[in-house]
């Protein structure tokens, strides 16, 4: 038996293949909050990207390479026209941000749109011919401990990554970065320098969907190719938890994301192993996790510095001048 | 530039709101739930026509069509009460879901335990207590959490529902338990344990509609909620805490309190559903058929349709309850699953909108050319 059968190894290795959606809607989602808009609506984003991108895959026939990044963007739109409804509604209109994206979890999730698209569309009887598989990244898959955990993921993993680091450049490197948390800070400070406001609350909420749309995609095209309604089963409002988890930092989400992803996968990864532990209690292990771990972070001293934008859930009204 | 660019829109906050616009704002705003709803029925080559007919027809008009909605709303009437109330005092509950699933195995805990010996009206009155207890129960962590520890109810109350969705699948199907049919096809296939002919709440006939008991409860609990929240001490404190809790706090109050006291209360009345749930329809625990019916979820569009009032909540809920009900009758290669849902979270988002028409008045200005960026 070689190390990488090692229990270890593998509950890492599979910690970052569920991580990976995770990372995905936890900074869309952070991305949104950053410029002061709160979108619950993140399950129904998922849903509506899982579903769509599902739909091409399966639907379209071509070389993987063509299908799969078409799959992606179709994703990626769905997901992004649902959150441009609760931009409009919360930025626009000035809709209660928490009602709006209460409403598109409803509209979109696995009693709405996504389940009737799923339906109409007849998702679940053919498994998608495209998937997303596991990439042996510079060949690397073989070496001990390292290669299953970091080399052996799929094209999605190595892209959240990406995105992370671009993210984190972006937020505290860059001009707009300094810009996006000055208008979730301090909106009418952010408009009074000539920032636009409006412009950047949108861009972030619209491109927050985006990213929820390929969180959406991890699933119907990686982890749960045949559709099954309601297949993120709560992923959305763990992202939620991730982004507060996070302090509201790509770096630190992506690790809350990594030990929620090795819980869900707990359950799986000993079945496997025929260690015998209740499966109920398994199952209910991420979510009760997310509470404890909202607790802890609710109650330290550093929230309080580190905390949220000051803006988040307030609309942003320009006084006329 | 554009023309479209270089005019601004702006809302304007109105002075006074005209009075036929409380009217023509929830019509208007529903009209165009069915106007975009139909846009989607087209993209998906569905009749818009012929499916809207159909949910009128199964959901209020048919015979019988009526009472099978009234059994549909009961559930929701309850739900959204507990929406309602929680949302009132900024105690975002979403967890009726759940609490509603806990409601549901105290109740039918407490009937299978009682046994068929019991007299009838001590089985539903103790069904009625242990549902609004186990749903209390459930909605008070998350409620003491956010009291003490500033902790987000959002995300709390909702992973509570799957953690509850989780325990009462455990019950059935992973386990020997106290609720599980052991005996019969239920050694073969795992199914609950069906609560004795004396647990069984009655369905009064009026006529040719049959109105549940559950609901009437329901209503009966709408209107003491509404008395409750304008008539006494309660009532002014979660209305202060609601809209403005630095005031309770120098007023003496303690929101704290009145936000575990109201949270324990919105769980009851999910709980309730739940009660409902089993004495009324299920007679059994069925933690699947729970699950698939969501009804928390669509209690929060019941309570954010009738603007959080408890009366309206009856109303609305009705209303629901008809498409939800003709949802069931229809679903169906030509009524697909998932549509429902659609429907509700249109008539939501227009609803949201057209408030805001009421609200505010739309004012297009030309900008002056500084202001562009904005």
């Amino acid at each position: 038996m070689s190390v990488n059968d090692n229990l270890f190894v593998i509950i890492l290795a599979s910690a970052i293949f569920y991580g990976t959606p995770l990372v995905f809607a936890a900074l869309g989602e952070l991305l949104s909050e950053r410029s002061g808009v709160i979108n619950l609506g993140v399950e129904g984003m998922m849903l509506l990207g899982a579903v769509c991108s599902a739909v091409v895959a399966a639907n379209l026939d071509g070389p993987a390479a063509l299908v799969l990044p078409l799959a992606l963007l179709a994703g990626m739109a769905a997901a992004a026209l649902g959150a441009a409804i609760h931009a409009f509604l919360v930025i626009t209109l000035r809709v209660n941000q928490i009602i709006s994206g209460l409403a598109l979890t409803i509209f979109a999730g696995a009693a709405g749109l996504s389940s009737y698209l799923a339906n109409v569309w007849g998702l679940g009887r053919n498994p998608s011919l495209n998937q997303f598989g596991r990439m042996d990244l510079f060949g690397l898959k073989d070496v001990p401990v390292v290669g299953p955990i970091l080399f052996d993921q799929t094209l999605l993993t190595y892209l959240s990554w990406l995105l992370v680091g671009l993210a984190m450049v972006y937020l505290f490197r860059t001009r707009m970065g300094l810009h996006l948390r000055a208008v979730g800070e301090s909106p009418q400070t952010a408009d009074s320098v000539g920032i636009p406001v409006t412009r950047y609350r949108y861009g972030h909420v619209i491109v927050g969907g985006m990213f929820a749309g390929i969180a959406g995609a991890c699933y119907s095209l990686t982890i749960v190719p045949t559709w099954a309604n309601g297949l993120t089963s709560g992923a959305g409002w763990i992202a939620l938890a991730l982004v507060i988890f996070g302090f509201w930092r790509p770096d630190l989400t992506l690790v809350g994301a990594y030990l929620f992803g090795a819980l869900s996968s707990l359950s799986f990864t000993l079945q496997a192993r025929g260690i015998d532990v209740p499966s109920a209690l398994l199952n209910a292990l991420p979510y009760l996790a997310t509470i404890v771990v909202l607790v802890l972070v609710s109650n330290s001293r550093l929230s309080r510095r580190l905390g949220s934008p000051a803006a988040l859930g307030r609309p942003y009204e320009r006084e006329e001048r | 530039m554009s023309v479209a660019s270089r005019l601004g829109v702006r809302l304007e906050p109105r002075v006074d709101v005209p009075r036929w616009m409380n009217w023509a704002v929830p019509i208007g705003s529903f009209l165009s739930a069915l106007l975009v709803g139909s846009v989607v029925l087209l993209i998906t080559s569905q009749n818009p026509i012929s499916v809207y007919q159909r949910i009128l027809e199964r959901g209020f008009l048919d015979s019988g069509s009526l009472s099978n909605t009234l059994i549909s709303a009961t559930p929701l009437l309850f739900t959204g009460l507990c929406a309602a109330v929680a949302f009132r005092v900024g105690f975002f509950n979403i967890g009726g879901e759940g609490q509603f699933y806990v409601g549901a195995v105290f109740a039918s805990g407490i009937a299978l335990a009682l046994g068929a010996d019991a007299q009838s009206w001590i089985a539903i009155g103790a069904m009625i207590l242990a549902g609004a207890l186990g749903g209390a129960l459930w909605a008070f962590i998350p409620g003491i959490l956010r009291a003490r520890f500033r902790t987000n109810e959002i995300i709390t109350s909702l992973m509570l529902n799957y953690v509850a969705g989780i325990g009462a699948t455990y019950l059935i199907f992973e386990s020997d338990s106290f609720w599980r049919e052991l005996s019969g096809t239920g050694a073969v296939f795992p199914k609950g344990k069906i609560i004795p002919l004396t647990a069984q709440w009655p369905s009064f006939d009026l006529g040719t509609l049959v109105v549940p008991f559950g609901l009437l409860l329901g209503v009966l609990v709408a209107v003491w909620l509404h008395v409750l929240q304008r008539r006494t001490r309660f009532g002014y404190e979660m209305r202060v805490v609601g809209g403005a809790p630095s005031t309770a706090r120098y007023a003496g109050m303690r929101p704290a309190r009145v936000v575990v006291a109201v949270a324990m209360l919105s769980g009851a009345l999910a709980g309730l559903g739940g009660a409902t749930d089993v004495g009324n329809f299920r007679h059994v625990l069925d933690p699947k058929g729970l699950q698939q019916s969501g009804f928390g979820y669509a209690g929060i569009v019941v309570a954010a349709l009738a603007r959080l009032n408890p009366l309206a909540v009856v109303f609305v809920a009705i209303i629901l309850g008809g498409i939800t009900n003709a949802g069931y009758a229809l679903q169906g290669p030509d009524f697909p699953a998932g549509l429902v849902g659609t429907l509700e979270g249109l008539i939501l988002f227009c609803t949201l909108g057209g408030e805001v028409l009421a609200r505010y008045r739309i004012v297009l200005s030309r900008r002056r050319p500084e202001a562009m960026s904005a």
